[in-house]
């Protein structure tokens, strides 16, 4: 296991090495010049030549792509043509926001996808199934942006029982230790701070875990209903085993690696889906970040956040791969 | 049941596992902006206690701060916290760009306008306990020049090499107008110039001209835009990046005659114009800025909130391929084009009566504005018939033109390619054929500078500097001052005004000269002055004294809070 777990690790190597090239190309293709933004209505031929030779964007593509590699073998992601600090320092300040909202929306659709499914399964043909599953054909369709929007009119405007946006109350202190506010709260004790994180959370996450609950919903029944048809849960039953032990033991095991698949997927999707949560929510975490990099084409912004998406994005498929093997050990690990 | 334990404590061990990454990455980022940010202090407990006394306003905005050393930012977003914490040599008077002492309580100007000399307010000092002397003055400034032509009084400062290029000082031409900057004596500077230039006292009231504190530049030069010191009404506290800056009172703020009476300010960024409302309305924040249009109509009905308004020193405009025919000679057919275009409409429907239909290319709050000039009508007929003496009756000729229009919105434009399909069809009235045509934002600038042959009549626009006529009717429309110039008709009876207005010293003088210069666009319509917008930000009622200004600056130092 340790030996396949460190060959993957070798393997990221390249990948991501392939990632920087495909990204880089990708950025110098997309039409746009960073100094053009930076300058807008303003820039002079003059300004824009000695901002582009500031930012060495006056350079051939290769030397420019040569540098960054350079940098990077020495753990630098460089600096950000807008806000001129290093990428990593940046990254270090909005991934604990983006990585927080994105746990408890996983949280929050896999428990309750799965919650879903399984009952959806078990009760096929139901009331509940044909409820649940036009929710989850609601929650995929449903806009995200639409459903914050109403959301913050339901619960915020209309209730008053949640904040409508941010991640702690302007009144609220609290010390910052790792920057995920929850734990912070819980690191030092600090139960108002604490109430008050998990209230501006609640709304974001449960907006951003719409589409992967109806996602793992969907694919929990689907799968359960293959599993429960097997003759190995007719013997189960015969034997006489209880209701639930049937179900979560003998079933949900098998039924649950598609399922894996699926939630380890979504984490990517959620990362992404945070661009639009982000915004509307006031969230100050990575994906506002990176749209706001795309538009400005911050090429330092961009590189970086990429890199560290799609580096954090290859563990999660390495832990997925891992977990096949945990779940049913008739996968190998080889 | 003993794999599923297995499976359980592995999505443990992974979450935590994760959580750990984090942990160390962010114990580091702790440390580092502890080290970084010595004046950022975690609210002490007891002030907590106090808060309810407090007077602490929020101000919602659309996003963050990029940085906040006043001589390398160059958004919106930056130079109003920058507003707050920064003073400039002279101010900019409430709600219009007439000069007034700030840093410098008088100046001199020789006779032969090369020579400025600032006698500086005496006992001001910087939020870090140091004073405002002449060097500083003398540092603020001359670290922006690329030839470091300055002289301090003593032993003075090293100023360290530039990070970047200073764009605002760059974009301003600053190096071709100032020669040197000398510390006469510790309160007075001089300034000699190059040339006669009259518009450098307007451009010493903007944002990249303030005065920093030279002692907190050096402790660490690349981190002073996270750590900005100046002499403001209020001081930098803490940086929550895309989420809040907050600034506290500076108790020891030299002018005591009106403010600071806010305890604490927080910008706090909220991207989404309906939710920056929506937290308003909830009284969660205590002015919006850029609301969407729809929502300022409930904001009229609704009791709580009050609508500082204030005309933009702005001017969205239509101009001409003057680089090939036949839009570079037929005046005819400019004009023509001039009177088809219906921008009443365009105000009332797409503005959403945010905005004003323009006389002059620059806004009635701006000397030199000449009121004489007559409103362009739109007249279809008339249009007609300026395309018949033009040589293409009915657009005849013509064929398919394009229309370029601005891919995101500005200021001064709300929606360039809704505003642009709006001209295709006043345009297809007259007989013309016009294709709106749209580039990414950063394209679409460079392309334009570019003046290239597919491209007929473009949109674009501006938003004023420092208050002088120069900043428009030279930047936008002096062609033949610099290739640069976005619109590049050549006109020597044009440049020869703008190369007076510069030259002369006395403002009634200039606002002749730009006068005249007006006149002259409405007889040539080198381009179409379409609208000026209109700035509007909700309040809370409870919110006195916030006005807005021209130059979309912030100043908080006379708003007080109703508790």
């Amino acid at each position: 296991m340790l030996a396949y777990i460190i060959r993957r690790l070798m393997i990221m190597v390249p990948t991501l090495l392939g990632v920087t090239v495909i990204v880089f190309l990708m950025l110098h293709a997309t039409p746009g010049d960073p100094a053009e933004l930076l300058l807008g209505e303003r820039a002079t031929e003059k300004a824009l030549h000695e901002v582009r030779e500031h930012l060495g964007l006056n350079e051939p593509l290769h030397v420019q792509y040569g540098l960054f590699l350079r940098r990077l073998m020495k753990g630098d992601l460089g600096e950000t043509i807008w806000t001129r600090q290093k990428v990593w320092t940046e990254v270090k300040q909005r991934f604990p926001a983006t990585i927080e909202l994105a746990l408890v929306a996983l949280f929050i659709s896999c428990f309750a996808g799965m919650i879903l499914g399984i009952i959806s399964a078990t009760k096929q043909y139901s009331v509940f199934d044909y409820v649940s599953m036009l929710g989850a054909l609601a929650g995929v369709s449903m806009p995200i942006f639409w459903l914050g929007l109403v959301f913050m009119l339901i619960f915020s405007l209309n209730l008053g029982w949640l904040p409508l946006s941010g991640r702690l109350s302007i009144d609220v202190d609290l010390d910052i230790i790792t920057n995920f506010y929850i734990l912070d709260a819980i690191l030092t004790r600090n139960w108002p701070a604490f109430k008050d994180a998990v209230w501006h959370i609640i709304m974001p996450a449960v907006t951003l875990s719409t589409i992967p609950t109806a996602i793992v919903a969907r694919m929990t029944r689907s799968a359960m209903l293959d599993v429960l048809r097997q003759d190995y849960i007719k013997t189960a039953k015969a034997k006489g085993l209880s209701r639930l032990k049937v179900i979560f033991k003998h079933a949900l095991r098998n039924a649950m690696i598609p399922v894996v698949t699926t939630i380890g997927l979504q984490f990517g999707v959620l990362l992404g889906g945070a661009i639009l949560t982000e915004t509307i929510f006031a969230w100050p975490g990575v994906g506002k970040w990176m749209y706001d990099a795309v538009m400005q084409r911050d090429y330092m912004v961009i590189q970086g956040g990429t890199l560290f998406i799609a580096a954090l994005f290859v563990i999660i498929n390495l832990c997925v791969d891992v977990l096949y093997a945990v779940i049913n050990p008739r996968i190998s690990v080889q | 049941m003993k794999a599923s334990k297995n499976l359980f404590r592995l999505s443990v061990t992974g979450l935590v596992l994760l959580l750990m990454i984090f942990l160390t990455t962010s114990c580091g980022q702790k440390e580092e902006e502890k080290a970084e940010a010595p004046a950022q202090p975690a609210v002490e407990k007891e002030e907590a206690t106090q808060a309810a006394m407090e007077k602490i306003l929020v101000f919602g905005r659309g996003g963050d701060s990029v940085g906040l050393d006043p001589a390398y930012e160059t958004d919106g977003n930056s130079f109003m916290v920058c507003d707050n914490i920064f003073e400039a040599l002279v101010f900019y008077a409430d709600e219009s760009t007439a000069l007034e002492p700030g840093l410098a309580e008088s100046w001199d100007i020789s006779e032969d306008g090369k020579t400025y000399t600032f006698n500086l307010r005496k006992g001001v000092m910087f939020h870090d306990g140091t004073k405002l002397d002449a060097n500083a003055v003398v540092f603020s400034l001359g670290r922006m020049m690329k030839e470091r032509n300055v002289k301090f009084m003593g032993q003075g400062y090293e100023i360290p090499a530039q990070e970047r290029p200073p764009e605002y000082w760059v974009s301003m031409e600053m190096d071709d107008i100032v020669g040197s900057i000398e510390a006469v004596d510790e309160h007075t500077v001089v300034f000699k110039l190059k040339k006669v230039n009259a518009p450098f006292l307007a451009n010493l009231g903007m944002d990249f001209a303030d005065i920093i504190s030279p002692t907190a530049f050096l402790k660490n030069p690349k981190e002073f835009l996270r750590n900005p010191v100046g002499t403001g009404p209020f001081k930098f506290a803490q940086w929550v990046k895309d989420d809040r800056i907050v600034l506290e009172k500076n108790t020891d703020y030299w002018d005591t005659n009106a403010g600071p009476y806010l305890d604490k300010v927080i910008f706090r960024s909220i991207p989404e114009n309906s939710v920056r409302f929506l937290e308003l309305k909830t009284g969660n924040i205590h002015i919006c800025q850029f609301p969407n249009p729809q929502d300022i109509a409930l904001a009229k009905q609704d009791e709580n909130l009050i609508l500082p308004t204030q005309p933009g020193m702005n001017i969205g405009y239509l101009s001409f391929n003057h680089t090939k025919e036949p839009w570079k000679s037929n005046v005819d057919l400019r004009k023509a084009i001039r009177h088809a275009i219906n921008r009443e409409a365009i105000v009332d429907n797409l503005y959403q009566g945010m905005g004003q239909v323009a006389r002059n290319p620059i806004p009635p709050t701006l000397w030199g504005y000449n009121k004489n000039v007559p409103m362009v009508e739109y007249d279809p007929a008339m249009a007609k018939d300026y395309l018949q003496k033009a040589g293409f009756p009915e657009g005849e000729g013509l064929g398919e033109i394009t229309l370029w229009s601005m891919p995101v919105p500005r200021p001064y434009n709300p929606d360039g390619v809704k505003i642009g399909e709006a001209m295709a069809a006043d345009l297809a009235q007259v007989g013309i054929k016009a294709k709106v045509v749209t580039f990414e934002w950063g394209t679409y600038l460079k392309r334009q500078r570019e003046q290239p042959d597919d491209m007929d009549l473009f949109q674009l626009g501006w938003t004023g500097d420092n208050g002088d006529p120069d900043n428009f009717l030279a930047v936008l429309f002096d062609g033949k001052a610099s290739t640069s110039i976005r619109t590049q008709w050549i006109s020597d009876a044009y440049h020869d005004l703008m190369v007076r207005g510069r030259e002369t010293i006395d403002q009634a003088a200039r606002d002749a000269i730009y006068q005249e210069a007006l006149q002259i666009f409405y007889d040539e319509a080198p381009a179409i002055a379409v609208a000026h917008s209109t700035v509007i930000w909700p309040a809370q009622k409870t919110v006195k004294n916030f006005k807005l200004h021209p130059t979309s600056s912030v100043r908080l130092k006379n708003v007080d809070l109703d508790l």
